[in-house]
Formats: C-alpha cells, sequence, structure tokens
C-alpha cells in the first residue's frame, strides 16, 4: 500500500520511514510564519515567561498585515512590538506592510515542495498549493514551536478531490471552492487533508491554485495540498527558488485515500455564498436581486494579480454603479507594482475603483472598510460569517474577482459571464 | 484544567459556532477582558453578562470552526467557562484549547443536553453526568498523550516545567 504526498512529507518531517493515518507522530518544523495579530505580541510575553528564545530565527518568517498602516494607537502599538521583537531577535525574514502573509511566503521564496512548515494564522494552508505541508496553529502552540522546533500531529487521512474538464470563460478557482464547500460542507473532511488534482487543477496558475489549498481551511481540513507539476517549478524559477527534487513530491498511485471526490469543471457556473457561510454557495443565477453597499477585492484569496486582470477584464471601459462602492486591496505591494506596470490599475480606478493598502484590510474586520449595520457586502475573500467585515448586522456575500466586478457595474449580485461576451463581441 | 469540574449551568448553541462569534475581530486588537464581553454576542447578545465561573458552552457540529486566533478560546476560560462540549470540533480549536487548559469534549450526545441543565464533566475519564435529566453520556476523553500537559494547565506551564528539569539535568 503506498501513502499519499502528505504521508511522505510527514514522515520525513517525523524522521520516520513511514506514516499512516492515526498514529500520533513529532515532527520537525522546516518552516514558521507569524503576522502582527498572531505573532511577537502574544509569544514575547510567554517567551520572557519561559525564559526562552527562538530556536532557529532563520527558519521563523515574519509579516505585518492585520493591523496596517496602523489605524489608531492600539494597532500603531502592535506594530511597533512586532518591529522591535524583530530586530532583538534577530530574524531577517520579515516583511513590513508588503502584503498578507500567504501571498508573501511563495513571493519571496520561502515555499519549497516537500517542506513542513506551521503559520500562526488558519489559511496556512495556502502554501500547499506549492507542494508544503503546511497547517494553522494557535499563538501558545506556536510558541511551543518557537522553543522547541518541533510539533506533535496525528497524522491526518486525505481526501482525493478530482475536478475533470476545464473551467469556462469568466470562471475561476473561488467558484470551484465555494462548490466544494456545499457540496462537501464545512465540517466533512473533519481535519484531515484535502488533495486536489485533475485536469482543471492542472491548468490553474499558481495563484489560483492558492485559492483551493487556502480554503481547504473552509473544508474543516488541517491542510489542502497539491503535487508539483510543471506549473509548479516554473513558477518556483521564477521566485529563484531552486528545487531539484520538486518533482519527486507525488503521491503513489496505490495510496489509500479516505474519500476520492469526483467533479467536472465544465458544467461549473459562477458561485455566490450567500450570508453567513461560505457552505450557503449558489449558481449565480440563484440571485437575482441583491443589491450591494460595498464591493470588495481583498485578500490573500481575492486579490492576486490574477484577481486583479479579471476585474479589469469586465471593468475596461465600465463604471462602477451609482450608490456602490468598490474598494480594491492588493494581496502585496510586488501585486500592486505588477498591475500598475502592465495597467490593470489604471482599468480599476478609472472605473472608479479605491485602492487600499496591501494587507488584510476589511476582510476580517481589523482593517478599513468595514459594514454598518444593515449593509450588503459581495466580497472576494474566504469567509462571510456573521460580523466578520464589520457590524453584526452586515451582510457578506462571496464570489470570484469576475463576480464581483461585475456586481460593482451593476450594483446587485451579477454574473459576470454576460458581460465578457459583450466585450468579446465589441 | 482540573480532573473534575461542576456541576455548571449548559449554555447551549447550534452547528457551525465559529471564531468570528466567540472572537469578533472588530475588538481583537484589545485587552482579553474587553474582548471577552463581546464572546458570542451575535448569537446570544446576553452570553457574556450571564455566563459564570464553572458553566459549559455546548455546541453541535464543527464547533470553533475558522480562525486560528486562540482568543476564541481564551475569551470562554476569562469568562470562566469550565469545558466545552460538542458533536465534534474544528480541529485548529480543539488543539488552540488543549494548549490554554480548557478541556474541549467530543460527545455524540451533545444534543440531549438543553440550556440551563446542570452538568458534572470528567475530562480524564471521558463522562458527563446530567443532574438536571439524571443522564451520563461518554465523551472522547482526553488524548493520552497530552494527559500530562493538560494537567499541567496547558502548554506554557507544562513547557516550563520541562525546560526547568532540563535545566537541572543538564
Ligand atoms: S486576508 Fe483575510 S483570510 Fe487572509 S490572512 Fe488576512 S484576515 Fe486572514
Amino acid at each position: 500500500m503506498g501513502h499519499t504526498l502528505a504521508e511522505k512529507i510527514i514522515a520525513r518531517a517525523a524522521r520516520r520511514d513511514s506514516v499512516r493515518p492515526g498514529e500520533i507522530v513529532t515532527a520537525k518544523v522546516d518552516l514558521s510564519m507569524v503576522h502582527d495579530s498572531s505573532g511577537p505580541r502574544r509569544h514575547k510575553p510567554m517567551l520572557e515567561q519561559l525564559g526562552a528564545k527562538p530556536w532557529d530565527p532563520s527558519r521563523i518568517v515574519v509579516v505585518t498585515d492585520h493591523y496596517v498602516p496602523a489605524f489608531d494607537a492600539e494597532s500603531a502599538a502592535i506594530l511597533d512590538l512586532t518591529r522591535k521583537w524583530v530586530r532583538e531577535e534577530g530574524v531577517d525574514n520579515f516583511y513590513d506592510m508588503e502584503g498578507i502573509c500567504h501571498v508573501i511566503l511563495p513571493e519571496r521564496g520561502h515555499l519549497r515542495p516537500g517542506i513542513f512548515a506551521v503559520g500562526g494564522d488558519s489559511h496556512s494552508p495556502t502554501a500547499g498549493a506549492w507542494g508544503c505541508f503546511m497547517f494553522g496553529i494557535g499563538a501558545t502552540e506556536m510558541c511551543g514551536v518557537l522553543v522547541t522546533g518541533e510539533i506533535w500531529l496525528k497524522v491526518p487521512s486525505t481526501h482525493l478531490v478530482r475536478w475533470t474538464g476545464r473551467l469556462g470563460q469568466g470562471l475561476a478557482a473561488k467558484d470551484v471552492m465555494l462548490a466544494l464547500c456545499r457540496n462537501l460542507g464545512l465540517g466533512t473532511v473533519k481535519y484531515g487533508v484535502v488533495e486536489y488534482t485533475g485536469s482543471a487543477i492542472a491548468a490553474l496558475p499558481m495563484a489560483e491554485r492558492m485559492v483551493l489549498t487556502n480554503m481547504a481551511a473552509e473544508l474543516g481540513a488541517q491542510t489542502g495540498i497539491i503535487a508539483p507539476d510543471r506549473v509548479t517549478v516554473e513558477a518556483l524559477a521564477a521566485v529563484g527558488v531552486s528545487a531539484p527534487d520538486a518533482s519527486s513530491w507525488q503521491s503513489d498511485a496505490d495510496a489509500s485515500y479516505a474519500k476520492v471526490w469526483e467533479f467536472d469543471a465544465s458544467v461549473l457556473q459562477p458561485q455566490v455564498a450567500a450570508p453567513h457561510t461560505p457552505e450557503n454557495s449558489a449558481p449565480v443565477g440563484d440571485y437575482p436581486d441583491v443589491r450591494i453597499d460595498q464591493c470588495y477585492i481583498g485578500a490573500c484569496t481575492g486579490a492576486k494579480l490574477e484577481d486583479l486582470r479579471m476585474a479589469a477584464d469586465i471593468l475596461r471601459g465600465r463604471k462602477v454603479a451609482r450608490h456602490t462602492r468598490l474598494l480594491v486591496a492588493p494581496a502585496s505591494q510586488r501585486i500592486t507594482a505588477a498591475a500598475a506596470a502592465d495597467g490593470t490599475l489604471a482599468v480599476l480606478t478609472e472605473a472608479g475603483a479605491i485602492l487600499m493598502p496591501s494587507g488584510c484590510g476589511a476582510c476580517a474586520g481589523y482593517g478599513a472598510g468595514v459594514l454598518a449595520e444593515g449593509e450588503v457586502c459581495l466580497s472576494s475573500t474566504a469567509r462571510n460569517f456573521k460580523g466578520r467585515m464589520g457590524h453584526p448586522g452586515s451582510k457578506v456575500y462571496l464570489g470570484s474577482a469576475y463576480t464581483v466586478a461585475a456586481s460593482a457595474v451593476t450594483g446587485r449580485v451579477t454574473d459576470p459571464r454576460p458581460l465578457l461576451a459583450e466585450k468579446a463581441a465589441a | 484544567m482540573s480532573p473534575q469540574t461542576g456541576p455548571g449551568r449548559a449554555f447551549v448553541f447550534g452547528d457551525n459556532v465559529d471564531t468570528d462569534a466567540l472572537a469578533p475581530g472588530v475588538y481583537m486588537k484589545g485587552p482579553i477582558d474587553a474582548l471577552a464581553g463581546h464572546c458570542l454576542e451575535s448569537l446570544d447578545p446576553g452570553f457574556a453578562a450571564s455566563v459564570r465561573l464553572g458553566d459549559i458552552v455546548v455546541g453541535g457540529e464543527n464547533f470553533g470552526m475558522g480562525s486560528s486566533r486562540e482568543q476564541a478560546a481564551m475569551v470562554l476560560r476569562q469568562l470562566g467557562v469550565a469545558a466545552v462540549i460538542a458533536r465534534s470540533f474544528a480541529g485548529l480549536f480543539f488543539r488552540n484549547c488543549l494548549n490554554l487548559g480548557l478541556a474541549p469534549l467530543e460527545c455524540p450526545d451533545a444534543g440531549r443536553i438543553l440550556a440551563g441543565d446542570l452538568l458534572t464533566v470528567d475530562p480524564v475519564a471521558g463522562r458527563i453526568t446530567n443532574r438536571t435529566r439524571s443522564q451520563t453520556y461518554a465523551c472522547e476523553p482526553i488524548p493520552a498523550h497530552l494527559l500530562e500537559m493538560v494537567s499541567d494547565g496547558g502548554l506554557i506551564p507544562h513547557l516550563a516545567k520541562k525546560l526547568k528539569t532540563q535545566k537541572r539535568t543538564s
């Protein structure tokens, strides 16, 4: 009986020949990532209490993204503490207001297939798109990792999710994910691993694959993973990472899976999740008359260069509807620069989009752009739990950047495909 | 976490109680006692004000889904909650509870508990007693490899103890 990719990475990190689901092992951590909210502001007092130092500053990445830029005295103090801590501890991998942690990690070459990593954030599974085993942990547990360089885990079983066919025009990884949230439900995977495969996945660029592993968290998975292929190797080379063994990290043909799920991408329609859970999704056509106050293109899972280009495809030559506002918070500074260089940003701002700093922004209600009671938002983020983006009486719908942009044009939840087709015909 | 707690009153919630409900993002930068005042307010505005030391929170499936913020478990402790019982837990929240010394008890019978029931829990033996209804439910006991950490009161006190012994022996 063979092994899944996740099992192989865990076995390597646990210094074992092999592991089986259900076993409890202790693994050595190759990389640990924390951000301003989960990081130094929480660890510093714990480490002091223990009289301990981080086990290996070169394996720690610190990112400020949740409270950036500071908007009051408290958020400024959190950022200040973070900056001082990395200096004191000699953490060189520090990215201050340069983008969202899950996007920064691959962009700055910290990910390599086969590594075992932990992050102080629930969307840490994002790294799985690069063939890593990475999962989110709380700040106390992260303190344990910082002291020991190790963590225990119960080897998870793997669910194989295969998408055959090809996504149609106007569809994106977010549509795939929202459909999965509905079909699998939020708890089915029960802290297992979701491994994505199939022709529709193979056709996706890395940024889109990262949406699938990112939102494995929404499926209740410990992490998501995609085996490296040519696209991965090229993307690694593009960020200057040499990983000669990249393509060796694969699941065996006779690996055993907890369950195999099959879906056909060619019949998928754009999906929109209604408040207050991503599971509450349906084809966009099922929302004939939902008025929107705010459209938001942001977050680790919804504001990469590909998302901004999707929005630009819709918005070129069009305007954001009156009584609706479109906020765009690119996921990193480099993405902002690339979108400025290729003209994408100009298309968005000419249409009336409001450009926001790179960071988590309104996604989790931490930064600017939060909602008032009764307001309705359509967002390219990952979660629409009650009150997440502001007042508990606000409503958040989720959709792809295509759908968010199309809806910004009409002021209502709108299928992006006719708008794209109009363009193509013109 | 002491081996035996209770009796405490049950506060009952449904499936998929998320971390934004437990620890709302808008209040995350403030101190833990201020955050605790908003715990679960989107589901039950009176919860934080009425919950008392030793009370028990009961949920359905996938309790604690969402963010890695361990404040979701900390606020419950801050409010004096002695244990959380649910049919199933989100994995991340489950780990956070153990690390912070709050007992997460997975119990298939959680649905039989009604608001206000008086409960006693024994997280080591894996037993919940419903005094109001004279019922006993089995729950998953604390995983054996974590018992020591849990009886030390969570990960930080456990590490402190370990580091001290290491220093003594080295
Ligand atoms: S953008 Fe949103 S989902 Fe992503 S790390 Fe920030 S708060 Fe979390």
